[in-house]
């Protein structure tokens, strides 16, 4: 129960990071923290103490499988993560090519 | 056969950049041409349906264990209203992104998007929506800061942030659902929650639900992104977003979740319909200050979407009829309307309203399309929108929320106030300065446009025989609520 808890204070951490710091590059930090925590949450459903690898064979019991379905999606959400993570960063660079800074308080001319 | 729906944009989005390489024109011959083929199959999908709901399982594999793709009448809808308003607008772009560096490159993005969307609509399973919900986001980030100034990459930096968070929320929901009932098939999820025990989780995934998907619908609380991100794009990428985006990834993946997964009942339905109140007065307030031409169109965006969830949220079948039938009519005037915001920029390079010199002599298809889709979008009878908001008004007399109507009738006033300043200052009044070299758009924008205006009076004039082939269908799937997960499992 416990590690729920902390990956849900990881999660936090990282909204607050995202939502709070004034740094463009802090902000993508604080969403690579974020996604991660979602990730472990994932790992953390199919984990089961002392569990197997889920790999039918001769001999294998298979009674305490780890669940495998979670492990499969985390992969395709770290993809689509790094997929978001290079856009960001690519973004950030432009931006700071533009307004020579990556203080969010000076990047807004958008008003309204 | 389904498929298909993602195949062909798919298989567009790999080969654009490879057939440029030989040719640059190769690029939107092939993106038009599957964009007219997606079209045609959507179309075609009408009669599929006629032989019930429609579902193909993936390698073979039955659900609960394999990923399965379903066509029933919501996703004939939406299938129609991305395919029908994506064809369109690339038509338009032909014309319009030579402007731009490296059209390759949007065109490639335009058909990974294209693909994202039909994938959204046709899956049949809560992790694939989500993979397909985070291609359509990335494809539009990306699309959103193709012009690179640095309006463009604020507004895009902006969307990614929020809509990260949307998407990581949404995630979360997925994985609350995975530990409670083990299974991501959206039909045996239904059939799971209904016999468990625990009503606590469903209330928690609802929350976080409503909050991710509220953020890619732009509801009020939650709207603080639209205004920057739409009018930044492109135009037809604007077309696009307001048009399309925010309705397959926003409303029907939440209509989805709501209605045929966790069920709909009194909390969920008031919820909406206050959302929906507070989306449509407050947008509509917003917009009417506006001088930025795509500015105002962004911000009637959050107004009419808020009618879409506010007669979803009703729950009667004429308020979801209604909901459903605005979805469509706003897609059809809401584009047309960022298409001639884009065509008047194209001409003049101005989009500030109060800059405008009387267009309507100089640009005489934008001006009378541009005035169609006005008419419509306030709901002047015989037009579109104004059926959708007749029955959405109905409804919400007959469901005994005489406030929202009363609402609705005011905003659709202030609409038309909003649009009447629109038509003043950018194609009737004429000022003293003498205008020079202003003149009508390329043949390929003029021609999107026009198909788009012939469309929002041809639904308006027939909309009884629409309703029954198109929109009921989609109102019965959702319904149907958790008797979808029976339709599916059986067979």
């Amino acid at each position: 129960m416990l590690s729920y808890v902390l990956c849900l204070v990881l999660f936090a951490i990282g909204i607050y990071c995202l939502l709070v710091k004034k740094n463009l590059i802090k902000k993508i930090v604080g969403l690579g923290i974020m996604e991660y925590a979602i990730n472990l949450f994932f790992i953390l459903l199919g984990y089961r103490s002392g569990g197997e690898a889920p790999i039918l064979s001769k001999g294998a019991v298979g009674n305490n499988f780890v669940d495998p379905l979670p492990q499969a999606l985390i992969l395709t959400s770290i993809v689509i993560g790094l997929g978001v993570t290079a856009l960001m960063v690519a973004i950030a660079v432009r931006l700071y090519e533009k307004y020579r800074t990556f203080d969010i308080n000076e990047i807004r001319r958008l008003k309204g | 056969m389904l498929p298909i729906f993602v195949i062909i944009p798919l298989g567009c989005a790999f080969l654009i950049p490879i057939v440029s390489k030989i040719r640059e024109g190769l690029a939107q011959i092939l993106a038009n041409f599957g964009a007219a083929l997606l079209l045609l199959f959507s179309v075609m999908s009408i009669s599929w349906l006629k032989s019930g709901l429609q579902v193909y399982y993936v390698g073979g594999w039955r659900p609960p264990f394999g990923i399965c793709m379903v066509l029933d009448g919501m996703t004939v809808l939406m299938l129609l209203v991305v395919n029908i308003i994506g064809c369109l607008t690339l038509v338009y772009s032909i014309d319009y992104i030579r402007r731009y560096t490296s059209p390759t490159l949007y065109y490639t993005l335009f058909c990974l998007l294209l693909a994202g969307l039909n994938g959204v609509v046709i899956s049949g399973d809560l992790f694939n929506l989500f993979v397909f919900l985070e291609i359509t986001s990335i494809a539009s980030y990306a699309l959103v800061a193709f012009g690179t100034e640095a309006e463009d990459l604020e507004a895009s930096f902006k969307y990614l942030v929020l809509g990260s968070i949307a998407s990581t929320l949404i995630l979360l929901g997925i994985g609350m659902l995975l530990g409670s009932v083990s299974t991501l098939n959206m039909a045996d999820i239904s059939r799971s929650l209904s016999t468990s025990s625990s009503k606590n989780i469903i209330l928690y995934c609802l929350a976080l639900f409503i909050m991710g998907f509220g953020l890619k619908v732009a509801l009020v609380p939650f709207h603080a992104w639209l205004p920057d991100a739409h009018p930044a794009a492109p135009a037809p990428m604007s077309a696009m977003l307001s048009g399309v985006v925010i309705k397959t990834i926003g409303v029907y993946a939440l209509a989805r979740v709501l209605f045929n997964i966790i069920g709909f009942n009194p909390t969920i339905s008031s919820i909406l319909t206050w959302m929906g109140i507070i989306s449509m007065s407050v947008g509509v307030l917003l917009a009417i200050g506006q001088w930025d031409f795509k500015r105002l169109l962004a911000y009637h965006s959050i107004s009419q979407i808020g009618y879409v969830i506010f007669g979803l949220g009703l729950g009667t079948p004429l308020g979801i009829m209604g909901g459903l039938f605005h979805l469509f009519n706003h897609s059809l005037f809401k584009s047309l309307l960022f298409l001639n915001a884009g065509a008047v920029e194209y001409s003049t390079g101005n989009r500030q309203l109060n800059k405008l010199n009387g267009l309507s002599k100089e640009m005489p298809v934008t001006s009378t399309t541009s005035l169609i889709a006005s008419l419509s979008i306030a709901g002047i009878p015989p037009l579109c929108g104004f059926w959708s908001k007749l029955i959405i008004i109905i409804a919400a007399f007959q469901a005994n929320n005489p406030v929202g109507a009363i609402v609705c009738i005011m905003v659709a006033m202030v609409t038309l106030a909003s649009f009447l300043k629109v038509q003043k200052y950018a194609f009737i009044r004429r000022t003293e300065e003498v205008v020079s070299g202003v003149k009508e758009v390329p043949l390929s924008m003029v021609l999107a446009m026009v198909v788009l205006a012939i469309l929002c009076v041809l639904v308006g004039i027939f909309a009884i025989p629409f309703l029954n082939t198109v929109i009921k269908p989609a109102a019965e799937a959702l319904l149907n609520g958790l008797n979808y997960a029976g339709l599916i499992l059986r067979e």
